[in-house]
């Protein structure tokens, strides 16, 4: 067990490396020859304007807000789906309490309309 | 004579505990070793197939298209990658003038591909294959499950896929362009949309396999591969698949007609490469993991992969193309969806979908035992 969360280790040193000497490799060997043109943000040929950070749908943050609940619930169930068969009904009977309120979270989510896209 | 044996009992009593020093020394190279070189092959292993996958993809579509596809750089445009590879690190990029953020643009795409690389780490390639002799040296065990038993592999798999999205929305927030930062909103939002039904997806296989550990997963299979116990879950893990690597019809990230190219609207060269790394990397992990979950792995079917382990490790690269093959068969045929479609069709209809076969699942494993 230990040496398989050392090969784990080795590997997100060897992951984090890969994508850095790709990056310097480029850094050191390609052209440079930057110009005010060259460097201005694409918009498909026209000047930019106002502000990059532009007002966005609210929907992005609601969605956001009911995944943390979902997902928490998901987590939640991990352990519960692992240990089933040595839980017997009780497992069963209280998943299906925990599961029916958070149908009942859902339901609501919809009715408010936080599932629509406006 | 004595003093000679007491000399000698005294030298071989001086020798052990540095024999045994040593010995500690060489097992914790070892230890070190073996698993670098592992790393290191892994490592080299997805860029290969990274490398290949475009190419196969890029073939395939044309051939779909009735196109030729790539048929210059080599035998059969065999050579496509390489080139493309040159060009990637020779490009110039003169975007520096405007980003937000120099640090997060850079290393935007390099938290990308570690997350996609990562991923990997637990995913059974195959068995062990018994120690053997090669020329009368003694090769040990070697074990094809990469990280052989990490009892937390499906956990593990899921936390790595949740920081591959920060490459992609730091690098869509630090270009300081209107089309990166809609594109890195669309792929918060698709991203952890379904990655809700995806976890439940999984819930209703750990039903089965009452374990976290892929191989654990993998072994239970060796009779009856899970997509035939959970064809439901396996297409739900396959749609939500497609939408966490950006895939068409799920590519509303880098919509070319509306957002030129998302998130990597500003980026090029090497840096450009390394983001497209790193889908593709994804893809394999998906198609890897799908291969895993619901096709049995290197297991199944066990006539053929007890023969030898590496028939074993065949199937499972044989699995994993195929999921990789409908990747591409999808894009081919399918236009891309509108993006208030596709929230719907995750939170009205995948969602409560897996919910509803999750109950049903574990109501039929309660009822029938074993």
């Amino acid at each position: 067990m230990l040496s398989d969360y050392t090969f784990i280790g080795i590997f997100v040193v060897v992951a984090i490396a890969f994508p850095i000497i790709a990056l310097a490799l480029a850094f050191f060997v390609r052209p440079k020859k930057p110009d005010a043109v060259k460097s201005s943000t694409y918009e498909c040929g026209l000047e930019t304007i106002g502000e990059t950070w532009v007002q966005f749908r609210v929907q992005y943050y609601v969605y956001a807000l009911v995944f943390v609940v979902f997902d928490i619930e998901t987590v939640f169930l991990y352990p519960w789906a692992v240990a089933y068969n040595k839980l017997g009904l009780f497992a069963l009977v209280e998943m299906f309490i925990f599961l029916a309120i958070l149908v009942g979270g859902l339901i609501y989510a919809w009715r408010k309309g936080a599932l629509e896209w406006v | 004579m004595g003093r000679k044996t007491i000399f000698f009992s005294n030298l071989r009593e001086a020798g052990k505990p540095e024999q045994t020093e040593t010995g500690k020394l060489m097992d914790w190279i070892a230890n070190l070793l073996i698993p670098l070189i592992k790393s290191l092959i892994l490592v080299i292993g997805l860029l290969v197939g990274f490398a290949y996958m475009t190419w196969a993809e890029r073939k395939l579509c044309a051939r779909f298209q009735l196109r030729y596809g790539p048929n210059r750089a080599g035998p059969f445009g065999l050579l496509q990658p390489v080139a493309d590879a040159f060009k990637a690190i020779f490009k110039e990029e003169a975007i520096f003038g405007q980003v937000h953020s120099k640090v997060i643009y850079v290393i935007a795409p390099g938290i990308s591909l570690a997350a996609a690389l990562l991923a990997f780490a637990v995913v059974p390639v195959g068995p062990t294959i018994n120690s053997f002799q090669v020329f009368g040296f003694q090769v040990p065990d070697i074990s094809l499950h990469l990280a052989a038993d990490v009892n937390i592999g499906v956990l593990y798999l899921f936390a790595i896929a949740g920081l591959g999205t920060y490459g992609i929305v730091l690098g869509g927030w630090s270009s300081n362009n209107k089309y990166s930062l809609l594109g890195a909103l669309r792929t918060t939002a698709q991203l952890i949309s379904y990655e809700l039904p995806m976890g439940l997806a999984i819930v209703s296989v750990l039903l089965l396999s009452e374990s976290l550990s892929l191989v654990k997963i993998v072994e239970k299979q060796a009779v009856l591969p899970f997509v035939v116990l959970q064809p439901v879950a396996a297409l739900i893990y396959l749609i939500c698949g497609l939408a966490e690597t950006n895939r068409s019809p799920f590519d509303l990230p880098e919509t070319e007609n509306e957002l030129v190219s998302g998130f990597a609207t500003e980026y090029g060269g090497i840096k450009f490469a390394v983001f497209f790394m790193a889908e593709y990397i994804n893809m394999i992990v998906v198609s890897a993991v799908t291969a895993t979950l619901f096709l049995g792995g290197w297991q199944w079917p066990a006539f053929l992969a007890d023969l030898h382990p590496l028939i074993a490790v065949g199937l499972f690269f044989v699995k994993t193309a195929f999921v990789l093959f409908l990747f591409v068969w999808i894009r081919a045929s399918l236009p891309r969806v509108r993006y208030d479609k596709l929230m719907k069709f995750c939170w009205k209809f995948l969602f409560p979908l897996a919910l509803v076969n999750l109950a049903v699942t574990a109501v039929v494993v309660a009822l029938l035992p074993g």
